[in-house]
């Protein structure tokens, strides 16, 4: 057997869409052409479909498993599927695109790499498609990927396609993506989506199944700004390990290196690294998104919570924070109701003190007259905190500048956020 | 690949670790729940690197049903003891004794819901707060929607339609007294990870897996193993097969496929080229379509 799985990467990527723009079918499509689907769960599915008097296959049976949804016929949640190809590992956060689903769309988005957004090459971009990558600009997932389907019924024209594409690129100078590239595709006929359309040569671009397998992801991560939120302390009970006092946690970002000089936060006491520990040995550098488990020169105290940095290039310490904050619970917040907000491996108590605007998702019109916290709102907002956050903008780093909050009487995630 | 990306296998081996540290830092009595099954052996191996050099810091859960693969039992005692982890054992048959279950009769029976009750009763008498499991998203629909971090009601119930949202990583583990949670370190992975996994690290597992001869039954459309557990029905007979198992249940409900995979490698490459899903050869799937979400409903694994 060849090794070639010891060098296969993972890309995580989102969709988002409704019953009828095609996406089952895509979806459909990526994991039986690539093999992910077994026989007995396609005999399955075609048993279920008959059942409800379907008359095509419905793959959104194969992960539409709650009894509700296969009795509504709709996703009411993020459906995770998977497949690989040689090169890659995929993970797809599927959810439903409707606007009463923003928060199911929010946290898809908020571990993707990718999103993949899907236009109805006969309606071209409407307010769903407009929806879909403003959340995906919020979530500042790195990579966008429009693909045009459906190219079968506009006779696979390239005028079609060039117009849809124009009306996209006007919409998205308003948006923060850096990277945005568009297929033509009809995932029902197969076009561009794992082979290259003998319909459509006139594109010359690739596949999207070549994209997703090719797209450049390693720096997707910030490995720059060093970020160590530790978890939890070890401590070793055994006699050869008496004095191993060990930081364990997963770096956030940059590459921390034995030797460098750190500071941790929020105490500002600085030390440096000893050892990076794993139980097959040590490392000489930890990078995003490593688990491991440091020791330090000096004998300082540092607890869950506390956040190991380079001495030089330390985040934001502070006690005020603005959110772009995406509300997820039905019932909106009390008058000066307090949270627990959790940030990285820490646990501070919250207020939110101001409301400055509501977003519009599907026309990004900033509305600063209405300040009624509702489910699935999009706000700019103010937060005090009891203790100090230390934060980064979360466009520098997803995982040290999000935030999510909790209800301490239910104790629900009723909201998330991200930090300006 | 770039200097500073890892490898498919190593994220996910991260992130679980991740994971597994986030429980021993947000509960007060965790345990991992353990069947001698090889997505549990995975788990305990990650959390064996979470804690690296300290001894695993859990418990492994063991609920007994009384219908086990002898061969799962000794690699059982023989893990715990190599680890150093302490072993809790609820019995199914104690259920059954002391009448708080009652054995399934007719002749498809079986003790795989009667375990749920044994498991709630273990996790109230043992005061564990939050038990992790080998579960995988892509083992079954209702496993698709389940979190990282599955909250369960005083009851031991799950309330799929009603689950927090888990975004970035960033878990809630906060809940009300007599609440526990339900954690799956290895949620991301599918079958061919594990595999992967397993021969990568080259992890100890079961004998089960591999192919070996053995008395069986064809019944249901795969070989069940003979065992005092099992009464011949008309027609069936005791044959030799050389089979192997690709997920570990009770005797009683796990079926064998024909294999001729006697090493690691051949079983990576087996999997590769299956066209059917791990889950098809288990009985206690099969009762109706949403099986799976019906017992974790009640509060199954």
């Amino acid at each position: 057997m060849d090794n070639a799985y010891l060098n296969m990467e993972l890309l995580r990527f989102t969709t988002a869409g409704s019953v009828d723009d095609g996406k089952s079918t895509l979806i459909g499509r990526l994991l039986y052409d690539s093999k992910s689907i077994f026989e007995d769960q396609l005999d399955q599915v075609e048993n279920s479909s008959k059942k409800r008097g379907l008359d095509h296959t419905d793959l959104a049976l194969l992960t539409d498993g709650l009894r509700d949804e296969r009795e509504q016929g709709i996703t009411i949640d993020v459906a995770y599927r998977y497949f690989a190809t040689p090169k890659r590992k995929f993970i797809i956060a599927d959810t439903p695109g409707h606007i009463q689903y923003t928060r199911n769309m929010v946290t898809g988005a908020s571990t993707a790499n990718l999103a993949l957004i899907l236009i109805d090459a006969r309606h071209g971009v409407v307010e769903q498609t407009c929806r879909h990558s403003f959340i995906a600009s919020l979530l500042q997932i790195p990579h966008l990927v429009v693909c045009v389907n459906k190219m079968d019924l506009v006779d696979y024209s390239e005028e079609a396609f060039e117009k849809i594409k124009s009306e996209y690129e006007s919409f998205a100078a308003k948006l923060d993506v850096q990277d945005i590239r568009f297929i033509p595709i009809s995932a029902l006929k197969g076009d561009n989506v794992v082979n290259k359309s003998e319909n459509m040569s006139w594109y010359e671009g690739s596949t999207l199944l070549y994209t997703l397998e090719n797209i450049h992801i390693a720096s997707d991560q910030n490995h720059i700004d060093c970020r160590f939120p530790v978890q939890t302390v070890i401590r070793p009970k055994q006699d050869e390990y008496h004095d191993f006092r060990g930081y364990a946690g997963r770096v956030a970002g940059g590459v921390f290196k034995k030797g460098d000089e750190v500071a941790v936060l929020p105490s500002g006491f600085t030390s440096r690294i000893q050892g990076i520990h794993t139980m097959t040995g040590e490392v000489e550098e930890a990078f995003a998104p490593m688990s491991v488990t440091m020791t330090l020169e000096d004998d300082i105290d540092v607890g869950r919570g506390d956040m190991i940095v380079r001495a030089h290039n330390r985040p934001d310490v502070s006690q005020e924070v603005d959110i772009m904050l995406c509300w997820f619970n039905q019932r909106g917040p009390m008058p000066r109701a307090k949270f627990t907000l959790m940030h990285a491996s820490n646990e501070v108590k919250a207020m939110i003190s101001n409301v400055q605007y509501k977003l519009d998702i599907n026309t990004l019109h900033r509305n600063e007259e209405e300040t009624e916290i509702k489910m699935n709102d999009i706000l700019r907002v103010s937060v005090r905190t009891t203790k100090p956050l230390m934060k980064d903008s979360y466009r520098k780093n997803r995982l040290t500048g999000s935030v999510i909050l909790v209800d301490d009487s239910t104790n629900e995630t009723v909201a998330a956020g991200m930090i300006i | 690949m770039s200097k500073y990306n890892l490898t498919h296998l190593k994220e996910l081996e991260s992130e679980a670790i991740y994971v597994i540290r986030e429980v021993f830092a947000q509960f007060e009595k965790p345990g991992i729940l353990f069947s001698g099954g090889k997505d549990s052996i995975v788990v305990t191996h990650l959390a064996r690197k979470a804690f690296w050099p300290a001894r695993i810091p859990f418990p492994l859960v063991h609920i007994d049903t009384g219908h086990n693969f002898p061969e799962t039992l000794e690699f059982r005692n023989n893990l715990a003891e190599e680890i150093g982890a302490e072993l809790v054992v609820p019995l199914v048959q104690d259920s059954i004794d002391k009448g708080r279950v009652r054995e399934e009769t007719g002749k498809d029976a079986s003790r795989n819901w009667l375990q749920i009750t044994t498991l709630l009763d273990a996790i109230e008498e043992n005061g564990f707060d939050a038990l992790m499991g080998g579960a995988r998203r892509d083992e079954e629909k209702a496993r698709a929607k389940e979190r990282f971090f599955s909250h369960r009601d005083d009851f031991g119930q799950w309330d799929p339609k009603n689950q927090r949202p888990e975004l970035w990583n960033i878990f809630n583990g906060k809940k009300n007294f007599g609440e526990h949670f339900r954690v799956f370190p290895i949620s991301n992975w599918t079958e061919m990870d594990v595999w992967q996994y397993i021969l990568a690290e080259n992890i100890a597992i079961p004998s089960l897996y591999i192919a070996h001869e053995r008395d069986v039954i064809r019944r249901g459309g795969t070989w069940l193993p003979n065992s005092e557990h099992i009464k011949l029905r008309e027609g069936e007979e005791v044959v030799r097969k050389k089979i192997r198992f690709r997920t570990l249940g009770d005797i009683t409900i796990t079926g064998g496929d024909e294999s001729d995979a006697d090493t690691l490698e051949k079983i990576v490459a087996e999997v590769a080229a299956a066209r059917q899903t791990e889950r098809g050869n288990r009985a206690d799937d099969k009762r109706s379509e949403t099986s799976m979400e019906d017992r974790k409903k009640e509060g199954y694994f």
